[in-house]
């Protein structure tokens, strides 16, 4: 079965949203937040509702909850009725009685989610008090239930944890208990996989879908991932800058899209199917990394601490105008590799010939003639460009260190301006008037200025919509057949590595488990933890891009 | 989402302070304070023309007399004329409290720089910087002046030595904060030379916390210097501050609050509004705590 | 958790060992000759002479330095050069006015100031919280002498209900006649303690009341006084609780001026009278007792911290 194909007719209505408008303060004179939005669940249904961000569907979640921030977001219209109840016309206290009765909310980031200072157990144990008259004795052997329900391990060592204590897929079980755990009508779900490992993601989507089936419980799923809408819909509803674009069953959406901007949206979805292979180039490799060791920390004044291993004997090696990606979970080491690469830190031993000298244990003044050759980009736009200076006095800083007239640098970085599709006039602005994607483009633009040979991305893509993801992808290709680049991609996204990468390399707990050409790599996994990882990702049998099954040509 | 943006330098942070928008957000209050605050810097800047009398001129006939129309908060146990020494009172007292800040707030950048930048410095400033924040700073305050008289330089020196700490701790932490950002790696990337780093990228993130500090150190350096002056240990009695006549209405006070809630109600104005500007000068400046507020 | 608490105890050797040098270089590395600093400008040369040898003032500073701290070590603070008694001695019988007015104070401070902290921040933006940040600012702005000045003109010389000044030992006169003559002394001392908590309080909460764990508490529909309370305010607990162990500087000035004002026989007045007096000895003891106070009240807030916050684990 490719999607859930359930009818909902006959079943009960849980949710409608009619009508739904929210504003901002009068004074903001700004256009609605969420534009006449409606809705409908029923009983047992999963309901994903899609959008870029600021499209509004976290806003629409709050709403239904009754938690906008006060004084910053309004209801100005519609209504929202649950089961017969109209929420909008319930007084505090009421409302606080529905919610995690009735309607119960599990967030995205379930490290911020949880209170830090409270044991798990009983911040599950607080809405029994809350809302029932159990006795302490029966909220006890309740919270353990509910919790043995998740399928936490070692329920009474996890009942007396705090949050910090736990890995990010057992907190996100934590809330999930305290959402479920008064058998809500509604379980509404924000990204709640969005901050966690491929792996755990697909746990944690196949507990919702479970407890939903157990329980009849109808589901509203915020996200902006179409692998998880393939995976866990049963119908869609299309979301852009506060309206609502197309609603359709899963499988019909992913088919036959009829707006523009779900199609677009679909296109930008990055296969899973590795790009065709570039024929391999002669001479020797420009990067070259031999048994990379870094262990942090360690030491103690008291005890002998042992530090912590992030990257174990790593070597691999790049040929000039190809792209390596570097491709793992959270705390694989990836990073760790990258900033040994460019120099951020220094590594424990190991040796990184970049063209022909070993940069691995240079001194900072040593270093200096070799930086020009490696430049970086990293993930968040926003803080990668220093707020304070022109894009133009940005740019220029490279070539200007290293000798080139201020007038030449400029000149230089206008063409380039042009090359990464902005206009030439950004040079005399400063970062905060470009969006996301622009200022990822002017990072990558600053680092092209010193014509490295090799470019490392860190996750360069992944505070990006897909939309924007797919440009700026597009970008570094163009780049790359231009000038030659050699591109070290560091991504925890499979789809993003496909696309962009010649040669994969995964590493998991510091250790690379499998190398070689991403053809090979991605199609044919040969260790047991890339299987893993693949057989992961979510909407894996689904050719977004061309509305189709994989491999239906 | 709205963006808030960053100020591109500290003069621009300077100018956003007055520029038409942020003032009409912030209301009234600033504004009121800011009008009252100049008027009593201008009014002090004056007070030789406008005082009636020769604040140092006594007259033993007529001591400790209540308000006439002669004299307009009455005299003081020496016969000089209360009004008159107030005005007067200010000059002193501002100055003091703006050498302080100064003066301060430049040490307090330098060592800062210095420690948030090199990590072998760092450990040793930082250990006699929280030595210094041990000691308390009136005492440490009265001590100096105790030992190097009662000069003006030597109160300014005496008041600046126990803030230096706290401007150092700021400036160090902005700096540490300030290197972890991606754009200064991306500056160690493209070969940035250190005083570059230092100067062009992580001083600038300075400035507008180190205006808001030299703000509040200049409001509690003319508390402070009140506070001297009432125990002793302030500058030499036969200059006019503040703190100076409410020192010599201690005795006095059952027959004469007016020696100590006059000089007192002027130097509390001066002091609030200073903080009040303080606050909204961070609330412009600092987008993390404005952020908090939203 | 011990191995954390003995380091952070041995922290505190080279903190006050560098106050201690400090303390010890003030004197000696001013302009003029220290002696004739100490006796004013009257002195005889037979005086100088004599303080001069009481303070060791002739032999070279390291030996100096070497014999004042051997004898710092060994409990020795000196002699004051007024009176002649050892300077441990007079602390001993003046601290206890100080301490109790002390605590009275933080007592009072932290009750009011952080209920009006969390009132302000749950109705940010609203009168309560301009009141309460209007009410810190002024606290922060008028001299803590020209307050007790006030709170005697118009509790005690207008409105009669309590005494101008002075001070009862709770052990001797009984807590009813302490509170009696210490209540407006701690009043005084307390109000710009508590502008200075009141005021973290509500920035420490506003900050915590924007977390997503509030929001979550909200969707658990949870009572708005647990979410206050149990949530927010022991999240917001730590930086609350620097604010007291750094204010606790601001206390100890406030002691030094408030008990001159209200003619309380502690040490702020001990400290004051050594200063007029230029009593060297008495004025370093001074010195580093306070310092040695605010360390270890540092301290112990520090060790707190772990109360509050599980992550915080050594």
């Amino acid at each position: 079965m490719l999607f859930k194909t359930r009818n909902f007719d006959t079943a009960k209505t849980i949710l409608t949203v009619e009508n739904l408008t929210v504003s901002l303060p009068p004074a903001a004179k700004a256009p609605p937040v969420l534009n006449r939005i409606s809705l409908t669940i029923r009983q047992g249904e999963t309901v994903c509702l899609v959008g870029e961000s600021g499209s509004g569907k976290s806003v629409t979640s709050l709403a239904i909850m009754g938690l906008l921030p006060k004084d910053a977001l309004f209801v100005t219209g519609g209504r929202i009725t649950l089961s017969g109840t109209d929420l909008l016309s319930q007084s505090q206290n009421a409302m606080q009685d529905i919610r995690a009765r009735r309607v119960a909310m599990i967030f995205q980031e379930p490290m911020t989610a949880l209170n830090p200072v409270m044991r798990v157990g009983d911040q599950i144990e607080e809405v029994l008090e809350s809302h029932t008259s159990m006795s302490a004795h029966e909220r006890r052997q309740r919270v353990i239930d509910i919790m043995k329900d998740v399928h936490l391990p070692d329920v009474e060592r996890i009942h007396r944890s705090y949050p910090h204590q736990l890995s990010g897929g057992q907190r996100q079980r934590i809330m999930i208990a305290m959402a479920l755990v008064l058998e809500p009508e509604l379980l509404i779900a924000d990204e709640p996989t969005t901050a966690l490992d491929v792996t755990t993601q697909q746990q944690i989507l196949s507990l919702i879908a479970e407890l939903q089936e157990k329980h009849g419980t109808a589901v509203l799923f915020i996200t902006h991932d179409m692998g998880v809408v393939a995976e866990i819909a049963d119908t869609v509803y299309v979301m852009k800058s506060g309206d609502l674009v197309e609603n359709a069953p899963i499988e019909t959406l992913l088919r036959a899209p009829k707006q523009d901007y779900t199609q677009k949206l679909l296109r930008a979805v990055p296969s899973l199917v590795p790009r065709a292979a570039r024929p391999v180039p002669g001479g020797d490799p420009v990067l070259r990394v031999e048994s990379l060791d870094m262990i942090y920390g360690g030491g103690g004044f008291f005890v002998k601490r042992p530090g912590t291993h992030a990257a174990k004997d790593v070597t691999f090696d790049v040929a000039r105008g190809r792209t390596l990606g570097i491709v793992g979970e959270s705390g694989s080491g990836k990073s760790t590799v990258a900033r040994c690469i460019m120099r951020l830190i220094a590594p424990t031993s190991g040796a990184i010939h970049l063209r022909d000298t070993d940069i691995a244990h240079l001194s900072r003044a040593q270093l200096k003639p070799h930086r020009q050759h490696l430049q970086v980009v990293f993930q968040d736009p926003f803080r990668s460009l220093n707020p304070r200076w022109t894009v133009g006095r940005s740019l220029i800083e490279g070539p200007v260190n290293y000798g080139t007239s201020a007038r030449d640098a400029m000149a230089r970085a206008a063409e380039l301006m042009g090359i990464v599709g902005l206009p030439r006039d950004s040079l005399d602005r400063y970062p905060h008037q470009f969006s996301g994607g622009q200022r990822q483009r002017i990072a990558i633009a600053r680092a092209v200025m010193m014509q490295p040979d090799v470019l490392v991305a860190d996750e360069a893509v992944s505070a990006l919509d897909v939309s924007v993801q797919a440009q700026v992808l597009e970008l570094l290709d163009d780049l790359q057949e231009k000038l030659g680049i050699t591109i070290v991609f560091i991504t925890h996204d499979l789809r993003v590595a496909a696309q962009i990468c010649d040669d994969v390399i995964v590493m998991q707990r510091g250790v690379v488990v499998e190398q070689g050409p991403a053809a090979a790599v991605l199609a044919d996994p040969q260790h047991e933890y890339t299987r893993s990882l693949i057989e992961a990702a979510p909407g894996r049998a689904w050719d977004f891009a061309n509305f189709r099954e994989l491999g239906a040509a | 989402m709205s963006y808030s943006a960053p100020p591109a330098s500290a003069m621009q942070s300077v100018l956003r302070l007055f520029s038409i928008p942020s003032l009409a957000k912030l209301g009234v209050g600033p504004l009121i304070a800011a009008a009252v605050l100049v008027m009593i810097v201008i009014v002090t800047l004056l007070s030789p023309w406008l005082a009636p009398f020769d604040p140092l001129e006594m007259n033993p006939m007529n001591r400790l007399q209540g308000p006439s129309e002669e004299h307009f908060l009455g005299t003081d146990p020496f016969g000089r004329d209360i009004y008159s020494r107030v005005l007067i009172g200010g000059r002193v007292s501002l100055l003091i409290g703006i050498g302080a800040a100064v003066v301060s707030v430049l040490i307090g950048l330098v060592i800062g720089l210095i420690a948030g930048f090199f990590r072998l410095a760092d450990t040793l400033i930082m250990r006699v910087m929280d030595s210094l924040m041990a000691i308390p700073s009136i005492l440490l305050a009265i001590a100096l002046v105790a030992l190097n008289g009662p000069s003006i330089t030597s109160v300014i020196m005496a008041i600046t030595i126990p803030e230096i700490p706290r401007v150092v701790r700021l400036v160090r932490s902005v700096v540490l904060t300030a290197r972890e950002e991606p754009y200064v790696e991306a500056a160690i990337a493209l070969g940035s030379s250190m005083p570059k780093i230092l100067f062009q990228h992580l001083m600038p993130n300075t400035m507008a916390p180190l205006i808001v500090q030299g703000t509040y150190i200049l409001a509690s350096a003319i508390l402070t210097e009140a506070i001297l002056s009432f125990l002793g240990a302030g500058v030499s009695t036969e200059i006019p501050t503040w703190g100076n006549i409410m020192a010599e209405g201690r005795q006095y006070f059952r027959v004469k609050p007016e020696l100590i809630l006059w000089p007192g109600l002027m130097l509390s104005m001066c002091i609030l509004t200073i903080n009040l500007l303080g606050d909204t000068a961070r609330d412009l400046l600092d987008p993390r705590l404005k952020k908090r507020g939203e | 958790m011990l191995g954390y608490l003995i380091r952070r105890v041995l922290a505190i050797i080279p903190v006050m060992l560098i106050v201690a040098i400090f303390v010890f270089l003030l004197l000696r590395l001013t302009p003029g000759d220290p002696a004739a600093i100490i006796a004013g400008d009257m002195a005889t040369p037979e005086q100088l002479e004599r303080i001069r040898e009481a303070m060791g003032l002739n032999q070279p500073i390291h030996t100096q330095f070497i014999s004042w701290m051997g004898r710092l070590l060994q409990g020795d603070l000196g002699t004051s050069l007024i009176s002649g008694t050892p300077v441990i001695t007079m602390v001993g019988q003046r601290m206890f006015p100080t301490i109790n007015i002390a605590l009275l104070t933080i007592v009072i401070a932290v009750a009011i100031a952080v209920p009006m902290g969390v009132l302000a921040a749950w109705r940010h933006r609203s009168w309560v919280d301009y009141a309460v940040m209007s009410f810190s600012v002024m606290g922060f702005s008028v001299p803590v002498f020209v307050i007790g000045y006030i709170f005697i003109l118009v509790f005690s010389i207008t409105l009669g209900w309590l005494p101008v000044q002075g001070y009862a030992a709770p052990a001797e006169k009984g807590f009813g006649e302490f509170l009696y003559r210490g209540i407006l002394p701690a009043l005084t001392l307390a109000t710009i303690y508590i502008a200075l908590i009141a005021r973290m309080t509500r920035a420490s909460m506003l900050e915590v009341l924007g977390e997503d764990y509030i929001r979550t508490a909200r969707a658990k529909g949870v009572k708005e006084s647990r979410v206050l309370f149990r949530h927010a305010l022991r999240n917001a607990a730590v930086p609350i609780l620097t604010v007291i162990g750094t204010g606790f500087a601001l206390l100890i000035s406030g002691v030094v001026v408030t008990e001159s004002v209200f003619n309380i026989p502690g040490i702020g007045r001990l400290t004051v009278d050594a200063i007029l007096a230029r009593d060297y000895p008495v004025i370093q003891a001074m010195i580093l007792i306070t310092s040695a106070t605010y360390v270890v009240v540092n301290l112990i807030i520090d060790i707190s911290y772990t109360i509050f916050d599980p992550r915080i684990r050594y």
